[in-house]
């Protein structure tokens, strides 16, 4: 499978990554070699094969519904941390946009 | 390590302590915890403008908990681990402390929690010196995916430390602490321990909780030691296993008494079944010093009556594969968090849609930015049952020749790597040929089993030799036996 400068555009805008045309380029190239490798995985026969999703066995791991309370400490850390705020709320720019 | 019958130690050898030699001088008083921290903290500043195995040195934090630490021996209440120097892989939490996981993107991220494995560690009085340069998100097989520079091998700087937890296996290597706490997603501990010469111990998935690591591969992460002898990772084990209602996907089977179960359950040669993968021993690219290493401790085993058993795991060579779908698949999805909105550092633009992808532009390095992309490529629609559902069948396929070989022998004895530690920029170019240093470590990885690299020789007296030891799922104390055997008839 050989990747295009497009193919790179559109995974790039999915993965919400901005990048050089010469990262585009090089990543074209490195991409396509990735999953010419990959491709091995066609000689194995799984038909009638399960998928492996987890390995530990355990099924329905569940926890009670109930909301716990954040400690005081760990909140105004927490709070602390974001790159710009109002008060203790987070700012983040405009979600939707006129157009 | 040194011998501590030795009377009036040097202060200066502290740091080459074990846990088990450390807690019995710290026990009789023969020196303090303060001490032992400070000929690490004095290793690390000699030693750290040349290795970089640490990007964050705790210094005060170190004093303050070895004061601490000697406060609580001197009542009487010490445990395991108290009082006792460690290093911490930069991609897993420590509460208060800068964890960047190597990436730019949070070189100003302070977690406000411990990851559970850490609270338990810290809960004993251990004494934090710093947090241990990587891979970016644990991204690689040599450290230099690092955007704080690669970590250089205590043996030789001119070559890698290896990777992802470069940083780990230089601190203890170098005896720049005591222990490491790692993580290993596909390789990430075992292969770096056996590039540097120490013991790495990669915990079945599921052992030990993953609370607090920042997350690669949610189905393949699993967080466990390195230290400089069997029963050190004995005792760790002891300490981080078991189960947290943080991680459901953590096992509610009883921690063994690691130690004694080594001690006691001791493995005699004579009635242990070796297998020896025939994939591993024929790949094409194996060094002929390595086999020859691995080989000899393999005649070891046999003269002293281990029954050693030639098997097959013929999906072997579809590991990397597999591991180079499923895992960047679940990296995309995961790193899709790091996106400079709630923490870590953010590129001021006009719009959201710019701010995301420039603040991943700026804090990501390459190969962050190709494993989100093969990923997410996976991941998309029309593409979904080409890579990622064939390979988790594929992967269904390598967890059944576990099984199966299981049923015949008792552990499995492969290299941890075909080649000791490769120079610096020799591979870096090459994305292929770094994905393939993995080669051995990976299956593990992928099946969910342990797996321990243990030092088992060096070529030319200079680049260690790590010797691999996989067992069945939740079979550390017969890994840990058998490391132990083997460590034992090598000093004999």
């Amino acid at each position: 499978m050989k990747l295009t400068i497009s193919d790179i555009d559109h995974i790039a805008d999915m993965a919400r990554l901005h990048l050089t045309e010469d990262e585009k380029t090089l990543y074209a190239e490195q991409l396509s070699l990735v999953l010419e490798y990959v491709e091995m995985l066609n000689e194995v026969d799984t038909v009638g094969v399960e998928e492996t999703c987890q390995v530990t066995g355990l099924e329905d791991v569940v926890r009670d519904d109930v909301v716990k309370k954040c400690d005081e400490e760990v909140r105004n850390h927490i709070i602390a941390q974001f790159p710009v705020k109002v008060g203790d709320l987070l700012k983040v720019k405009a979600v939707f946009t006129a157009d | 390590m040194y011998l501590l019958t030795l009377p009036n130690l040097p202060m200066s050898v502290l740091n080459q302590l074990t846990i088990t030699e450390a807690r019995k001088g710290l026990d009789n008083g023969d020196f303090s915890s303060v001490e032992l921290t400070t000929a690490c903290l004095d290793r690390i500043k000699e030693r750290n403008e040349e290795i970089n195995a640490f990007i964050t040195i705790t210094e005060d934090l170190a004093m303050e908990e070895a004061r601490k630490a000697d406060e609580k021996i001197s009542r009487g209440e010490q445990e395991k681990l108290t009082g006792i120097p460690y290093s911490v892989k930069d991609a897993i939490c420590v509460k208060g402390v800068r964890s960047t996981a190597s990436a730019k993107i949070l070189d100003n991220y302070i977690p406000p929690y411990d990851a559970t494995v850490i609270s338990r560690i810290r809960a004993q009085g251990a004494v934090l010196v710093g947090k241990t340069n990587c891979d970016a998100f644990g991204h690689g097989a040599s450290n230099e995916n690092s955007m704080y520079g690669p970590v250089r091998n205590p043996h030789d700087p001119s070559k890698v430390a290896g990777g992802s937890s470069g940083g780990a296996a230089a601190s203890v290597a170098d005896n720049q602490c005591v222990f490491a706490i790692a993580e290993d997603t596909g390789g990430s501990i075992r292969q770096p321990a056996s590039f540097c010469g120490v013991y790495g111990l990669r915990p079945s998935y599921g052992r030990n909780s993953r609370y607090g690591i920042m997350p690669m591969a949610s189905s393949f992460d699993t967080v466990g030691p390195i230290a400089k002898s069997v029963e050190d990772i004995a005792i760790l084990m002891e300490v981080m296993a078991g189960s947290d209602p943080k991680d459901a996907t953590t096992v509610p089977d009883v921690v063994p008494r690691y130690r004694e179960e080594v001690r006691n359950g001791k493995r005699e040669a004579g009635s242990l079944r070796v297998g020896i993968p025939k994939e591993y021993m024929e790949l094409e690219g194996l060094s002929v010093e390595v086999k020859h290493i691995i080989e000899t401790q393999i005649e070891m085993l046999r003269q002293k009556g281990a029954t050693i058993v030639d098997v097959s795991l013929p999906h072997t060579k579809y590991a990397i594969a597999v591991y180079y779908i499923a895992v960047p698949s679940e990296d995309s999805s995961n790193l899709g968090r790091i996106d400079g909105i709630r923490y870590g550092v953010q590129s001021d633009m006009d719009t959201l849609y710019d701010t995301y992808t420039h603040s991943r532009e700026h804090g990501f390095p390459d190969e962050v930015k190709r494993r989100i992309m093969v990923g997410t490529y996976a991941l998309s629609a029309g593409y979904y049952d080409a890579y990622y559902r064939k390979a988790q069948k594929v992967r269904t396929l390598i967890r059944q020749d576990f099984d199966n070989v299981f049923n015949e022998v008792d552990v499995l004895i492969t290299p941890t790597s075909p080649f000791p530690a490769f120079g610096i920029g020799e591979k870096k170019d090459d994305v292929l040929a770094m994905y393939l240093a993995d080669v051995f470590v990976s299956p593990a990885s992928v099946a969910g089993i342990p797996g321990l690299s243990v030092p088992v020789g060096k070529i030319e007296n200079e680049l260690p030799v790590g010797m691999q030891i996989m067992g069945p799922r939740l079979a550390e104390s017969r890994v840990l036996q058998v490391a132990d055997l083997v460590t034992k008839l090598r000093n004999n």
